[in-house]
């Protein structure tokens, strides 16, 4: 069984990242359960989304705590909030990009300065990357979910190829070209 | 072929194959996927009607005139169309019909976490609960047909994890299917003589539906180890599938109105220790318990809530929960107005009105009761705030109706019409964003728009309101902020209803575009913080103590630009 949490903020494009996860892993034989979320906080708020495949018969949706083998992370505050799912020598994929949550903003609360390291205290395998510059270098800021999939998927044990064939039936073609230089760039990318 | 499907779209794809012809419905998170997918088929006559009542009726008649039809809402639009299921199933159908009701334990988008299964009990009407995308698909074929066998409505209950998840189902061909029209007034008029003789129906149907329960496939019993069983149905068959493996057995409830009570008991008999597992009410364990079952449920699960396979864990098998470590202190991030919304606009200038009540209702404009605007007082159900706001104002509060233009039209406008007919002189103020937005951007009667995006007759909101007896209905952009603020104050001093439609389109439309970024003049900003009152999530205060504008995030709408004094901020060169 493989277990990737998806988090990020509402309007990020988190969805359409699980549901690529989701055909790749049928590509490949698997049974797949994915579980998004709809409505409300999908307004700026914290979103996750579990995918989960295995050989065997996948039946509850759901990550509990302790159960993610990958964390992927739209965003860096999410990240930290999310690292309690990840399961002991688990891998964080994270976005380095900072999107202040109203209670920041508000002055209420302060956005930690520190989440990296954060992350790196807490035993997790972290894996930072600037996917929004990805994103802009591609030619659109709203392909950094795709980048940051490249980033993924160059930590992952499934051929490039996969993932492109994956990319071609699940990306509008119009949108195709611009989401494939975003997704070299992550796959590529120094950081 | 198998296809990872949502569980809503697998509904879809089972009425889809079973022949139905006509779907109605009103958007409402979690079942609003349903009745989208169902508008991709041509071969179905699809539509949102202004509320669940209204859908339940017009699916209801088409289910009488021969055509295979459903409706599809969230738990709480049941509540709405009560009146109507519970006579429909005195009446029976013609060819089959299906309401598909979708729970929402955790209260993911909702304002309740009732249980929808108390209604199929309370309205002696076959409910089944599909646990994945596949059985989706495959109860919702057989919905029709059992509800055409035992002359019933078929009631098809979801929760948020089944309709929000993809999992693998098998798609196949569409068959047609028609009934002719039978006149049958002592089936379909339901006056006391005739729904006297249905009643007696209905209890016989109930008796038949139970003899069906007990052999349906639709139940499944499946012995592993016999020291510990669980009686479960939906999305918790699968927590407890993971939690427990083979270390117990099961009976899986497909059918959960009405219970097979010999199936329980004999399963009940034949496991040491049995548990039920289901998410919000005792519904099936208080079923065990009439049956003199000892049965173990809400004394060791939660009523609040969703399950999971590690509260399972924990309790069944008493295993301690694997734990990492999380971070804590970190700041939270709730849901927000997006940047650019209209809805934001109408709360700040709320806001300049002291010792207001803002009476709310439900939409994305119910984000205005959070910080930093904080000025909503309550939110109940919809149209609620129409209603509401009157009956504060009668008893001397000043308060302000605040509703979306789809809220209004489900059922605002009866509130109004109270207000006006009963002398009263409430400040309505309806948010026309020409959209229903929180579920995710549905046409309404108010747009103009057929859920097809098919232009249509437009509900004209001004001449609605005269017509119910408002003289004061004025149009208005929000976003002009010293004008909106004062037509507010001048309103809420009249002696008779008025109606104030605030019109800006929802900034998220693909017509909606402003153009490039807003960005702050450093030379200018003098640190006074007032652009971040405004609970814009682009806006936020840098290092260096002054105001700062997320490129990536600002729709370039211009209204904090309302705010500045000292204009510091200006249009950015930026990308459109």
């Amino acid at each position: 069984m493989t277990s990737i949490l998806i988090v990020g903020v509402g309007g990020q494009g988190t969805l359409l990242t699980s549901r690529i996860l989701g055909s790749l892993a049928i590509s490949m034989g698997y049974d797949v359960k994915v579980s998004e979320v709809h409505g409300m906080s999908q307004r700026g708020g914290s979103v996750t989304t579990y995918v989960r495949y295995s050989d065997e018969r996948v039946y509850s949706p759901l990550i509990d705590e302790a159960g993610a083998d990958i964390i992927l992370a739209f965003e860096k505050l999410e990240a930290c909030r999310a690292v309690k799912y990840l399961k002991i020598g688990g891998a964080i994929i994270v976005n380095t990009q900072q999107i202040n949550p109203m209670p920041v903003i508000t002055g209420a609360a302060v956005y930690p300065d520190n989440t990296l390291d954060l992350l790196a205290e807490s035993g997790a395998a972290v894996y930072a990357a600037d996917a929004l510059s990805m994103a802009v270098s591609a030619g659109n800021a709203k392909t950094v979910n795709i980048a940051l999939l490249g980033v993924l998927a160059s930590h992952m044990d499934i051929e490039k190829e996969k993932w492109l064939e994956t990319l071609k039936i699940t990306i509008p073609a119009r949108l195709l070209d611009i989401n494939l230089k975003a997704f070299e760039l992550g796959y590529g990318g120094s950081y | 072929m198998k296809f990872l499907m949502l569980g809503n779209e697998a509904v879809a794809r089972g009425a889809y194959e079973a022949g139905v012809r006509f779907a109605s419905a009103y958007p409402g998170t979690p079942s609003t996927e349903i009745t989208e997918y169902i508008s991709s088929y041509d071969e179905v006559f699809s539509e949102w009607a202004p509320n669940e009542k209204v859908a339940v009726e017009a699916a209801l008649g088409a289910s009488l005139a021969g055509a295979r039809s459903m409706s599809a809402m969230k738990h709480v639009g049941l509540n709405v169309a009560a009146d109507p299921l519970f006579t429909a199933s005195y009446t029976g159908v013609n060819a089959g019909f299906l309401i598909c009701v979708a729970d929402d334990p955790g209260m993911h988008s909702s304002q309740n976490e009732q249980d929808s299964r108390h209604y199929a009990r309370a309205s002696k009407t076959l409910m089944l609960e599909p646990s994945d995308s596949m059985e989706c698909l495959y109860f919702t074929t057989r919905a029709f047909e059992l509800s055409e066998t035992f002359d019933t409505p078929v009631l098809l209950r979801l929760t948020t994890r089944v309709s929000h998840s993809r999992s693998l189902a098998d798609q196949g061909a569409r068959r047609e299917f028609k009934r002719a029209y039978k006149r049958d007034p002592q089936k379909y008029v339901m006056m006391p003589a005739m729904a006297q003789k249905r009643h007696k129906f209905v209890e016989e149907r109930v008796l038949a539906l139970k003899a069906f329960a007990e052999s349906t496939d639709l139940n499944a019993v499946e012995y592993n180890d016999k020291r510990i069983g669980v009686i479960t149905s939906g999305m918790s068959y699968n927590y407890a599938k993971d939690a427990l493996g083979d270390k117990a057995s099961y009976l899986k409830l497909g059918v959960v109105y009405p219970l097979p009570e010999t199936l329980i008991t004999d399963f009940a008999a034949n496991v040491d220790e049995c548990y039920v597992l289901e998410e919000l009410d005792p519904y099936i364990e208080e079923h065990c318990r009439a049956l003199g079952l000892n049965v173990k449920g809400k004394a060791y699960f939660t009523a609040l809530g969703e399950y999971s396979a590690k509260l399972i864990r924990e309790v069944i098998l008493n295993e301690p929960p694997e734990k990492t470590a999380g971070i804590p202190g970190l700041p939270g991030r709730p849901p927000v107005m997006c940047a650019g919304c209209p809805h934001r606009a109408v709360f700040y200038a709320l806001k300049q009105i002291p010792g207001l009540i803002v009476s709310g209702d439900i939409g994305c404009y119910t984000l205005g009761a959070l910080q930093p605007l904080n000025m909503m007082d309550s939110c109940v159900c919809m149209g609620a705030s129409v209603s509401m706001a009157h009956g504060m104002d009668k008893t001397g509060s000043r308060a302000v109706a605040v509703i979306g233009d789809s809220t209004f039209i489900h059922s605002g406008v009866t509130g109004l019409i109270d207000i006006v007919y009963n002398k009263g002189s409430s400040t309505v103020i309806i948010l026309d964003n020409s959209i229903t937005g929180m579920t995710g951007h549905q046409n309404n009667p108010a747009n103009g728009m057929t859920i097809k995006g098919e232009p249509t007759r437009q509900v004209d909101l001004k001449k609605l309101c005269n017509a119910v007896g408002v003289d004061r209905v004025f149009t208005v952009d929000p976003f002009d902020l010293k004008g909106f603020t004062k037509l507010v104050k001048t309103e809420l001093e009249q002696n008779e209803p008025s109606v104030i439609i605030a019109r800006r389109p929802c900034a998220l439309l693909k017509t909606v575009s402003f153009g490039a970024p807003y960005v702050i003049d450093k030379e200018k900003c003098v640190k006074c913080g007032m652009c971040l009152k405004i609970g814009c999530p682009a806006i936020f205060k840098a290092a260096d103590g002054k105001s700062a504008i997320d490129s990536t995030l600002c729709a370039g709408c211009a209204y904090c630009t309302n705010l500045c004094n000292f204009d510091s901020i200006i249009k950015g060169g930026g990308q459109a």
